[in-house]
């Protein structure tokens, strides 16, 4: 599903910030991306949602390479992957409601359509009822859950998630754990950025290790 | 050429996803009238939503549109006014007509007979003689010098022959060897052309529609930029939005949308406000003009635009901002993608 060959990233100010990264996640598998910081994580993560393109190598994203595809091929390929920002990436200015269907609105779903499934990302993740709020007015912990109702709202085949434990107690951190492995168990993949150690030994997944730009474990 | 192959290989396999692709985002989005729809209320939701984003914000902009409106009246007021100084000289080129003023001891009787040779001439349509009396009684009239003419003891107004060349002689050379004819004339003291001061008032008519297209093509740069920075503004200030957009796969045009609709709204609203401009500086101009007129015999009316100017105005500034809001969101696209290789460029 997630097929990384041989790829570096060069920055003309600071080098190479990944050198010669090499692995490949499957269809339905789920893995902890790690690393100390200034390892490449977010550089990576930068890779895999095109928001850059490689110096080198080859990423392979669902059978697709990512290099050989036009530029506005892009946001169907964007569109197979649910991202859950560390920031949230929220819009403040548009409810929860409105946040949540944005990419079923891009991806122009019909007006009931974009409502159900709206509705049941809402369900998912337990934020049912909260669909008129702005996303102000909503805790850290509910900002964090509307970014992933939205980023599994298209049901995309891969869910890319950025530190998303960051900002909440242990206890939220394992209910959104929970919820990254029932959609690992329906056959989506799932690459988690994450430095917490503890909720990473924890639970007994695949550990990708970044140091220096090198891929350590995998 | 086992690398060649396989680039091959990989490149059929990208297509054919592609395709895949493609075709899974169709039947997940319902059938081909779901999708008509969902893409109507994208339309729908960008033209009012960009609205809605300028009545949030009324200060900015009223602002805004009061400046276009300013400048398109501008326009808009220079080319009623062509229209109507059109109008006045288009009275007057119809009379290419000669005056023929006969010496003061030429009689009534020999200045009809000269009238009826003079009709035999092949380039003459009609000869019309205008007596002293009648030269008088029209001066007494339109002059305002009524009572001053009757306290002459003779009237010193001379015979006139109004000559009406025919219309096969349009060329200005020809007309101006035939008042060459008439000035050897003996009876004749001077043979004047009306064109002559037509063509006077012709060049400085067309001086005046050049000053005001130069302005207007002055101007129409102004509306254009004002509603390119208006644009660029809003882009700026929606940076992070369209960035989130981009991230859960909007495409370009998706992007696009609202900032060519909130072009589109900025130019309607400036055209409509200026004909409201234009239209009231005309009503409080139409009784001074008509007045005015009124002494001149009363031909001449101020011409209001016509319905087909005014849609032409109101689709022009729509349009003007079309394209101001379309330029700048080009130029920031290429802006962005120079930045690197970053993908999020739009």
């Amino acid at each position: 599903m997630i097929n990384f060959d041989a790829v570096t990233m060069r920055y003309p100010e600071t080098g190479d910030v990944l050198r010669n990264v090499s692995f490949h996640l499957r269809k339905g598998e789920i893995a902890f991306l790690t690393g100390h910081s200034g390892a490449g994580k977010s550089t990576l993560l930068r890779l895999i949602t095109l928001m850059e393109r490689s110096s080198r190598g080859r990423i392979i994203l669902d059978e697709q390479d990512i290099e050989l595809a036009k530029e506005h091929h892009l946001p169907f390929i964007r569109r197979k992957m649910g991202v859950i920002y560390q920031d949230y990436k929220l819009l403040y200015d548009r409810t929860v409601f409105d946040n949540i269907a944005l990419p079923l609105v891009i991806a122009g779903y019909g007006h009931h359509e974009v409502a159900r499934r709206v509705r049941a990302a809402l369900d998912k993740v337990n934020l049912t009822g909260k669909e008129k709020k702005y996303p102000l007015a909503l805790s850290g912990g509910e900002q964090q859950r509307v970014g992933i109702a939205r980023a599994v709202v298209n049901k995309p085949p891969i869910i890319i998630a950025d530190e998303p434990t960051g900002n909440l107690d242990p206890e939220l951190s394992a209910e959104i754990m929970i919820l990254f492995e029932q959609f690992q168990q329906v056959g989506v993949t799932v690459l988690i950025a994450s430095h917490d150690i503890s909720l990473i030994t924890q639970l007994n997944h695949r550990v990708l290790k970044l140091d220096h730009g090198q891929l350590v474990t995998s | 050429m086992k690398y060649r192959k396989n680039n091959q290989n990989r490149k059929n396999v990208q297509q054919s996803s592609l395709k895949q692709n493609k075709r899974q985002t169709k039947i997940a989005g319902g059938d081909y009238f779901d999708k008509f729809k969902a893409y109507r209320d994208l339309h729908a939701h960008a033209l009012f939503s960009s609205l809605g984003r300028m009545v949030a914000a009324p200060f900015n902009s009223i602002m805004t549109i009061s400046v276009l409106a300013i400048a398109i009246s501008f326009v808009s007021g220079f080319y009623i006014l062509t229209i109507n100084i059109q109008q006045l000289s288009g009275q007057l080129e119809a009379s290419n007509q000669m005056s023929l003023f006969l010496r003061d001891d030429v009689s009534e009787v020999h200045a009809n007979k000269l009238a009826e040779s003079i009709k035999q001439n092949s380039n003459v349509e009609n000869v019309k003689v205008i007596t002293k009396e009648e030269a008088a009684a029209e001066f007494q009239k339109y002059s305002g010098f009524g009572a001053a003419i009757n306290e002459l003891e003779k009237n010193p107004l001379p015979i006139v022959l109004q000559v009406l060349p025919k219309k096969s002689l349009e060329d200005k050379q020809g007309l101006e060897n035939l008042q060459k004819e008439f000035q050897q004339v003996p009876e004749v003291d001077v043979a004047q052309m009306d064109l002559q001061w037509i063509e006077r008032l012709q060049s400085i008519i067309s001086m005046v529609k050049l000053f005001a297209s130069i302005l207007n093509i002055l101007l129409g740069v102004a509306v254009l930029l004002i509603i390119g920075n208006t644009v660029r503004i809003e882009l700026h200030n929606r940076r992070d939005e369209i960035v989130i957009e981009k991230l859960v796969g909007a495409t370009n045009s998706f992007i696009r949308r609202p900032f060519l609709y909130a072009g589109f709204w900025i130019g309607f609203i400036s055209g409509i406000s200026a004909w409201f401009i234009v239209t009231v500086l005309m009503l409080i101009l139409r009784n001074a003009v008509e007045k005015l007129s009124s002494f001149y015999g009363g031909s001449f009316h101020l011409l209001f635009m016509s319905a087909t100017d005014t849609l032409a105005l109101i689709a022009i500034s729509s349009l003007l901002g079309v394209i101001s809001s379309w330029a700048v969101l080009s130029y920031y696209m290429h802006t962005t993608k120079l930045k690197r290789r970053n993908l999020l460029h739009f």
